[in-house]
């Protein structure tokens, strides 16, 4: 009993309390995702310019091949709002994901050399994507006010869960990759593949009828069970929807599916959590 | 033994061993051609082996031997950069490593950017570093070039400025690796008389180097290690005689 009193105040070096302990030590994150914003694009003329005119440039591709060429924009109401409220959505899950899988190994020389909870490399890169973010949906935002947008609370409501779930999903992700990739690199080459199909797997450049018309019903179940269409669903209900006569329909229950997609996120957060700290050990001798 | 009921320990370190596995194949195909060319896939090195240390409140210990004998494994066993495969490592108190100085450092930031990152990788709060700031600058003699960026300080600057940052992280245990061969004779002078000062304060240290006779005089205990094995464990000066025998 003695001999236990006495070590009650001895620690297991290289022990954390993974994600808790990310934000106990706030400090740290802080300056890490500040250290990420600054270094970014230093040296480049145009600087943060460049996460502008990426989904600019990816926006007015869209907005011609699909909502000129393809006629979209004659099927649905301000459909480049539609189109850019998803894109936002999309591209900050695919930035927080890959940057969030890179992470361990982009910060190796520091985590061979200083114990520090490693769980805030890709916490800190879904931070370094979501201020990216922000600025655009404050765009997208500005837009839909311009032509009339009217949310309701509970619109506003799922705008909010629907970056929840993509903060969840993408650290949870980028946990579990990230861990991964330390070994085999290869965790970096499927997330770029993944990040290809996200795009074109969740109604971001055409509506969700298109689906619904087209594959049986099961599978139309499982494409909207999908937690980044939820979210992208999300954005259009938050967002474009409000600014049309709402007679196109969104997808049924959506507050029940963003539920799910929730709890979803939440699950694959702490799996990430568990594959992160069962390999964590490994770190510092593999990288 | 290692008694851990000693209220004045600082480190404990129980039958711990370590070793690595070092694998030769990294894809599909090498692995094929050396399953078919009967290649070892994998080898590996015991790096440590039962290791059984004591280190007290306010002790300054050498950790002595030759490379490739686990000094730096056994430093990074308490850090906890890494974990032992069997035994145990426990520490009391805050842990800071002045393990190659500057790892955390980034050649885009300033200076000063990078004395705040680098605190906050060590374990400083905001408010520490606020309090600290100057005294971190003054120490590493960097003066106006503080807002400078990283990469166009000369390496010494670099170094003088790593070092201080970490010298001035609040802990009760330090552990230094190779860093008393940093800057030149008179700033090594200035390193060494601020780990004595901290050696008064009563922090526990352990020290690698292969400066041994420096390291010799600094340290009261040392701790030869030959292939992973304590083999002699007191006297700092006996130790490094040893070695050299």
């Amino acid at each position: 009993m003695s001999a236990q009193s006495s070590t009650s105040d001895f620690a297991h070096p290289g022990e954390s309390a993974g994600l808790v302990d990310v934000f106990r030590r706030r400090f740290l994150l802080s300056l890490l995702v500040r250290k990420e914003v600054q270094v970014r694009y230093r040296g480049s003329v145009l600087g943060w310019l460049w996460s502008y005119v990426k989904p600019t440039a990816q926006f007015i591709v869209f907005f011609f091949a699909l909502g000129v060429f393809l006629r979209l924009n004659d099927q649905m109401d301000f459909y480049p709002i539609y189109l850019f409220s998803g894109l936002i959505v999309v591209n900050v899950f695919n930035e927080a994901f890959a940057n969030g899988t890179k992470s361990i190994v982009d910060n190796g020389a520091l985590i061979k050399k200083i114990f520090l909870p490693r769980e805030m490399f890709p916490v800190a890169s879904t931070i370094v994507a979501f201020v990216n973010f922000l600025p655009q949906l404050l765009v997208t935002v500005v837009v839909c006010l311009i032509v009339g947008w009217a949310p309701e609370p509970l619109q506003l409501l799922g705008l909010l869960m629907g970056m929840i779930i993509i903060v969840l999903l993408a650290t949870g992700l980028g946990m579990l990759f990230g861990a991964i990739n330390v070994s085999f690199r290869d965790s970096q080459n499927v997330v770029e593949l993944i990040a290809l199909i996200v795009t074109w797997a969740s109604p971001v450049l055409y509506p969700w009828t298109t689906v619904r018309d087209n594959v049986p019903d099961w599978l139309l179940q499982v494409y909207l069970t999908n937690p980044v269409t939820v979210a992208v669903e999300l954005f259009h209900s938050g967002l474009w929807f409000p600014t049309t006569d709402g007679s196109f329909p969104l997808p049924p229950d959506l507050m029940l599916r963003a539920a799910l997609a929730l709890g979803i996120s939440i699950v694959v957060l702490l799996l990430g959590q568990l594959v992160f700290r069962r390999l964590e050990g490994r770190f510092a001798q593999d990288l | 033994m290692p008694r851990i009921s000693d209220p004045e320990a600082r480190i404990v370190v129980r039958d711990v061993s370590k070793r690595f596995v070092l694998r030769h194949t990294h894809s599909f195909k090498e692995t094929f051609v050396a399953l078919i060319k009967r290649k070892k896939l994998s080898t590996s090195f015991d790096a440590l082996h039962d290791i059984g240390i004591t280190i007290g409140e306010g002790e300054s210990v050498a950790l002595l031997g030759f490379n490739g004998s686990g000094k730096s494994t056994l430093l990074k066993l308490i850090s906890g950069v890494l974990r032992p495969d069997s035994g145990e490592v426990l520490t009391r108190g805050r842990v800071a490593g002045l393990i190659e100085v500057g790892a955390g450092f980034h050649p885009d930031l300033s200076g000063r950017e990078n004395v705040y990152l680098n605190a906050a990788i060590l374990g400083m709060t905001r408010k520490e570093v606020n309090e600290r700031f100057d005294e971190i600058v003054e120490f590493s003699e960097i003066g106006e070039f503080i807002d400078t960026e990283v990469k166009h300080y000369s390496s010494g600057m670099f170094v003088r400025l790593a070092f201080a940052v970490a010298i001035h992280t609040t802990v009760d245990i330090m552990l230094v690796d190779e860093i008393l061969s940093v800057g030149d004779e008179p700033f090594q002078k200035k390193c060494l008389d601020k780990i004595r000062e901290l050696q008064q304060q009563g922090k526990t240290m352990v020290v690698v180097s292969h400066d041994l006779d420096t390291v010799a005089d600094l340290c009261q205990r040392g701790i030869l290690l030959r292939q992973g094995h304590v083999v002699f464990d007191g006297d700092s000066h006996e130790a490094v005689a040893m070695l050299r025998r």
